[in-house]
């Protein structure tokens, strides 16, 4: 992996759009309304999450890498090609942009999983994405100087070291179409230099872009060792990827309650609600309490079909969605929304601890 | 043989502010003072430093000092060391004592710092802000099942184990009626009650006066299983199993017969003026999994309605030992170090064996997270917590609640003596003499020990804002906000913690 | 009611079982039983339940009522912590026998295993018996506090002890019977041998006529024997253990 950071507490910018009816879009905009609160980050940290970016290798992870060196590189090769089947490999387009400096070596794979391969050592089968998931962990962790940064289908992140607007350009975003848009511009609060420490927060098809620090971190990070995720990363953002894939993709929680988890109704409230659902919720905070997100902090979660925006629940952190036909906005600032959408048809600040999910309409296929 | 031993204590009487009226004299339970002649006087041999006298004295004209006796200065061979040989080779007996080791090992909760917020993260300001301290025992799922309703909502589908609840995550620690008085029993119920916490019954059986404390309460099955039937059961909030208890790892309980009056009696289930013998171990567990069996003897006993929780003191392997106790069925492993208190115990075993709270804590908590078995069972965490903050760090190193022991006694009076198996405690705690319980009166003593319970959960609440979380399960296990001062790498390792300044 | 309890896990059995009861059944009767533990516990009732089989560990734990009879032989920790009712087994029974009863008989035909009776305690009317037919093993009536136990050593092969080794060690409370002699080395330091007198014969009768009417034994063969008692020395054999 790349060196260990301790944890770096930040403040940031958060931004995402979504065309419910699948339409894409390029990064223009998305880059344009995560410019506008260029002061809520400091030029250490810029990134975006884009769905829909690869039509033609839907079926396949699309890995996107951070290398160190090129040796590197070649080492980490070794075991994707071990592990997958790579049917393309290619470094990621970008271009010389004046504040960014110092990039590492950036490549992207698309892979495909053998069948052969979904076996344990015992004979027993193994879930395709456990399988990716696994090999995430391994090359973060395991393997010197690289670092995943995105690995679901159809989908990838874009991320460095400097201000959003100047990363969305480095990576050329303008040439990528997507139907969902999260953009992050980040405030830590020292230096990292790390390109792998910017937002988003990517595994699988899951992207995290996330404003505020998760004051919980320290149970949050033990509770998910106990599942088998290495949070080694420091990054207090990766704990929210790993959850909403343990809690709704593994246990199988629907979206809703996945985001009452981690920001759980005051027991106050509990207590008041009629017995099935203080039932619901009780159970809740008894099982889960160890990935309560605690803290202040304002999140836009996105998978392949839906972009959510949860808030902590005192809602110490802002965030605004906005309606406008088959598009839904979110961001920290009502105006970064206006900025690139002036007539929007509904617009409202989230409620602490109410999820705010945007799904694609039925039947839209991507 | 009897030996010459000099006086612990003595007894300074300032005879000009005595004004004669003798309440010294009958309040000591040990038979120190007399009025001899036209004054006080004091047998200073039998003093041990209770203080009845001193804080009862209507005129201060009472203080109590150290012998300043002089043994010749050795570094080895401490005068403790010098008064208890003396005092076997009069006796031919195990030395006895009561209270926690007070030996001087290093206390690691004074070796580690809470975290706090500053600017980067927000503190929460715990008047103002909802603070919630709430917390469920009970052996958990590692995941909820919903089904969603023709009405939009989700249901529970999931069956839960039985959980007890804690307003705050306190309970008072197991103290049997025989070794505290039944005063002080009554106090600890119903300030249980009052905190929405749980007191433990001990050993030595349920009081018919406490029966209707039973949602606040934990009994005991020992070894000796005195006053253990269906009704005893069925009656509390948790049944423990204790195999173990930190003052006297591996070391059975005895309430001499001279403590078994009538009401002793009654509770145990025994003949009056017979020895209450519950050695270690159970005789019916002998194996893991006879362990499992007894487990599963109480459940069918109780219906499966009630947390089953194991006591065991901490010893060397306790990691092992917590993840068979985990996986042989309990609810609820109640922890209890070295520190934790006694009615008696012999003091080679107190002093000597057992290793500290916060050590046991850690290695099982890291153990039970290994095996992914963290879920199956609450942690109680004891033995010589102290304040909020030894309950705050024991919290963030694992421990769900803590239990409080002799914390609890002290709030209710004691001055630690450490004289509860003599029965002859001035304050009416440790002791069946009705003269001296009458002393302790169990409303008073309850309105103590709920001050005690509300000062430590502010407390408590303020640590949490300060670290910025409104939620105590925000706190559990996040040894992320502690680090150490002064412990070296190894300590550091075993902690889970980073040294300070990382 | 007659429950089919083969390969039934125990659980799923006893539910039945506590159902029945509440369904005011009182004659239960559990056919195919074999290895089914916590037959009887928890339940209050005087009801009677009789297990063809062999039943599983803690048969009767923490019972309160129940009277139950075994058409086997039984395992070990039968009437663990028992507050009342009888078992009876008609065959021989394993360790930990009647641990920590306080109430209630147990009759055994035949032999019995280690740590038999032990922490068995007695309060005011509740006064527990254990009557075995045969032999002990070691450890018999340990820290005994209460209560009697009988041994009656029926159809001993030749040269097999009445009872083990340290047989009554730590016991404070309680009346041990032997129907025979006991060598003195087996003895635990806090017990004595004593005669029989006519209290004690009041007190044992009807103990081994329920035993010979359960098992269809003579009483006049029982008797031709003569009995010894052990007594504790002390109810304080710990009293003069500590230095204060």
């Amino acid at each position: 992996m790349i060196g260990t950071f301790p944890r770096i507490p930040s403040g940031c910018a958060i931004s995402g759009m979504m065309s419910k009816k699948g339409r894409r879009m390029n990064g223009e905009a998305v880059i344009k309304s995560i410019a506008l609160m260029h002061d809520r980050s400091n030029g250490l940290g810029g990134g975006f999450a884009a769905y829909g970016i690869y039509p033609d290798f839907k079926n396949h992870y699309a890995f996107h890498i951070l290398y160190s060196s090129k040796q590197n590189r070649i080492d980490t090769e070794t075991y994707l090609k071990d592990k997958f089947i790579v049917d393309r490999c290619e470094p990621i387009p970008t271009r010389n942009v004046d504040n960014i400096t110092d990039p590492p070596i950036i490549w992207r794979y698309f892979l495909l999983v053998d069948g052969k391969s979904l076996y344990d050592n015992a004979g027993q089968p193994v879930d395709e994405r456990d399988y990716v998931v696994e090999a995430v962990m391994y090359i973060n962790n395991c393997l010197d100087g690289a670092f995943v940064i995105s690995s679901g289908k159809n989908m990838g992140a874009f991320k460095g070291v400097g201000y959003p607007e100047d990363i969305g350009r480095f990576f050329c975003l303008e040439d990528y179409e997507a139907y969902i848009w999260t953009s992050h511009g980040r405030f830590p609060t020292n230096t990292p230099g790390w390109w792998g420490g910017a937002h988003p927060f990517c595994l699988l098809d899951w992207s995290v872009v996330h404003n505020g620090e998760i004051s919980s971190y320290g149970i949050n990070k033990r509770y998910l060792e106990m599942f088998n995720y290495r949070c080694e990363l420091q990054t207090d953002t990766e704990v929210v990827a790993y959850f909403v894939d343990l809690l709704h993709r593994k246990q199988g929680i629907p979206l809703e309650l996945t985001c009452k988890i981690l920001a759980a109704p005051f027991w106050q409230e509990i207590d008041r609600m009629e017995p099935e659902q203080r039932a619901v919720y009780t159970a809740i905070r008894q099982v889960y309490g160890s990935a309560l997100l605690n803290g202040p902090f304002s999140f836009i979660i996105a998978n392949s079909r839906a972009m959510i925006g949860l808030n902590d629940r005192i809602k110490l952190r802002p965030m605004t969605v906005g309606i406008k036909d088959d598009m839904v906005y979110m961001a920290s600032e009502e105006s970064a929304i206006r900025e690139i959408c002036p007539d929007l048809d509904e617009v409202w600040t989230a409620e602490a601890g109410e999820p705010v999910i945007a799904e694609l309409e039925e039947g839209v296929e991507v | 043989m009897s030996v010459y031993l000099p006086a612990e204590f003595n007894v300074q009487i300032d005879h000009t502010l005595c004004r004669r009226c003798r309440r010294c004299v009958a309040e000591c339970g040990f038979g120190t003072l007399s009025f001899k002649g036209d004054k006080v006087v004091a047998d200073h041999k039998k003093c041990v430093a209770c203080q009845r006298c001193v804080s009862t004295c209507p005129e201060a004209a009472i203080n109590v000092v150290k012998n300043p006796l002089a043994y010749k200065e050795n570094h080895h061979w401490t005068p403790e060391h010098i008064k208890n040989l003396h005092k076997q080779a009069a006796t031919g007996g195990m030395l006895l004592t009561g209270g926690g080791n007070d030996k001087v090992y290093k206390s690691y909760f004074d070796h580690m710092v809470l975290d706090a917020c500053q600017v980067t993260n927000p503190s929460i300001d715990p008047l103002r802000e909802p603070m919630e301290l709430r917390t469920y025992l009970g052996s958990k799922p590692d995941s909820l099942e919903f089904r969603y309703s023709e009405n939009g909502e989700y249901k529970l589908k999931t069956k839960l184990n039985p959980q007890v609840k804690l307003d705050t995550p306190i309970v008072f620690s197991a103290m049997s009626y025989g070794a505290i008085s039944l005063n002080a029993h009554k106090a600890l119920a119903s300030a249980a009650k009052e905190c929405g916490i749980l007191y433990n019954t001990g050993e030595g059986g349920l009081h018919k006066e406490l029966y209707c404390y039973g949602e606040n309460t934990i009994v005991q099955v020992a070894s000796g299983r005195f006053g253990v039937n269906q009704e005893y059961l069925n009656r509390a909030a948790v049944v423990e199993i204790k195999c173990g208890q930190g003052a006297k790892p591996g070391i059975g309980g005895h309430l001499p017969g001279e403590k078994v009056n009538r009401e002793v009696s009654q509770t145990r289930m025994i003949p009056e003026g017979s020895d209450a013998i519950s050695p270690a171990p159970h005789h019916d567990i002998y194996s893991i999994e006879d362990l499992a069996q007894l487990i599963y003897a109480i459940k069918e006993a109780t219906g499966y309605e009630k947390p089953v929780s194991v006591k065991i003191a901490a010893v060397h392997n306790v990691a092992a030992i917590a993840s068979g106790i985990a996986r042989a069925g309990a609810d609820i492993i109640y922890l209890d170090g070295f520190r934790g208190g006694t009615g008696a115990a012999p003091t080679i075993i107190r002093d000597n064996v057992g290793i500290p709270i916060e050590i046991a804590l850690a290695a099982v908590d890291d153990r039970l997270r290994k095996e992914g078995i963290r879920n199956k069972v609450s942690i109680i965490a004891s033995g010589g917590i102290r304040s909020s903050a030894d309950m705050a760090k024991a919290i963030a190193l694992g421990a769900d609640a803590v239990a409080v022991g002799t914390a609890a006694l002290i709030a209710m009076g004691c001055r630690l003596c450490q004289k509860c198996y003599t029965g002859s405690c001035s304050w009416g705690i440790a002791t069946q003499r009705p003269e001296l319980v009458r002393r302790l009166n169990p409303d008073k003593a309850a309105q103590c020990l709920i001050n005690m319970i509300r000062g430590w959960s502010l407390e408590l609440k303020e640590i949490l804002g300060a670290l910025g979380v409104n939620a105590v399960e925000s706190l559990r296990g996040s040894r992320e906000r502690l680090r150490g001062i002064g412990l070296n790498e190894t300590e550091l390792n075993i902690l889970g913690i980073k040294p300070a300044g990382r | 009611m007659r429950i089919d309890a083969r390969g039934m896990y125990y659980r799923d059995l006893n539910k039945m079982i506590h159902q029945a009861v509440k369904n005011g059944e009182t004659e239960i009767v559990l056919d195919n039983v074999n290895g089914q533990r916590y037959i009887g516990t928890g339940i209050n009732e005087k009801v009677r339940i009789t297990v063809n089989g062999v039943p599983g560990n803690d048969l009767a734990a923490f019972m309160n009522g129940p009277e139950i009879t075994v058409y086997a032989n039984a395992q070990d920790g039968i009437g663990n912590t028992m507050n009342d009712g009888t078992v009876v087994v008609h065959g021989g029974a394993g360790d930990v026998l009647g641990y920590a009863m306080r109430g209630g008989k147990i009759f055994i035909k035949g032999n019995v295993g280690y740590r038999v009776g032990i922490h068995m305690k007695e309060y005011q009317d509740r006064v527990p018996a254990i009557v075995v037919g045969g032999t002990a093993g070691d450890f018999f009536g340990e820290y005994m506090a209460g209560g009697i136990l009988v041994v009656l050593g029926l159809n001993r092969k030749p040269g097999d002890p009445l009872t083990g080794d340290y047989l009554g060690t730590g016991m404070h409370g309680g009346i041990i019977y032997l129907r025979g002699e006991v060598e003195r080395y087996k003895l635990g330091k806090e017990v004595e041998v004593f005669e029989l007198n006519e209290e004690d014969e009041k007190k044992l009768q009807p103990f081994l006529e329920e035993y010979c009417a359960h098992f269809g034994f003579e009483l006049e063969e029982v008797l031709s024997v003569p009995f010894c008692k052990l007594l504790p020395v002390s109810k304080r054999p710990y009293g003069r253990l500590y230095a204060y």
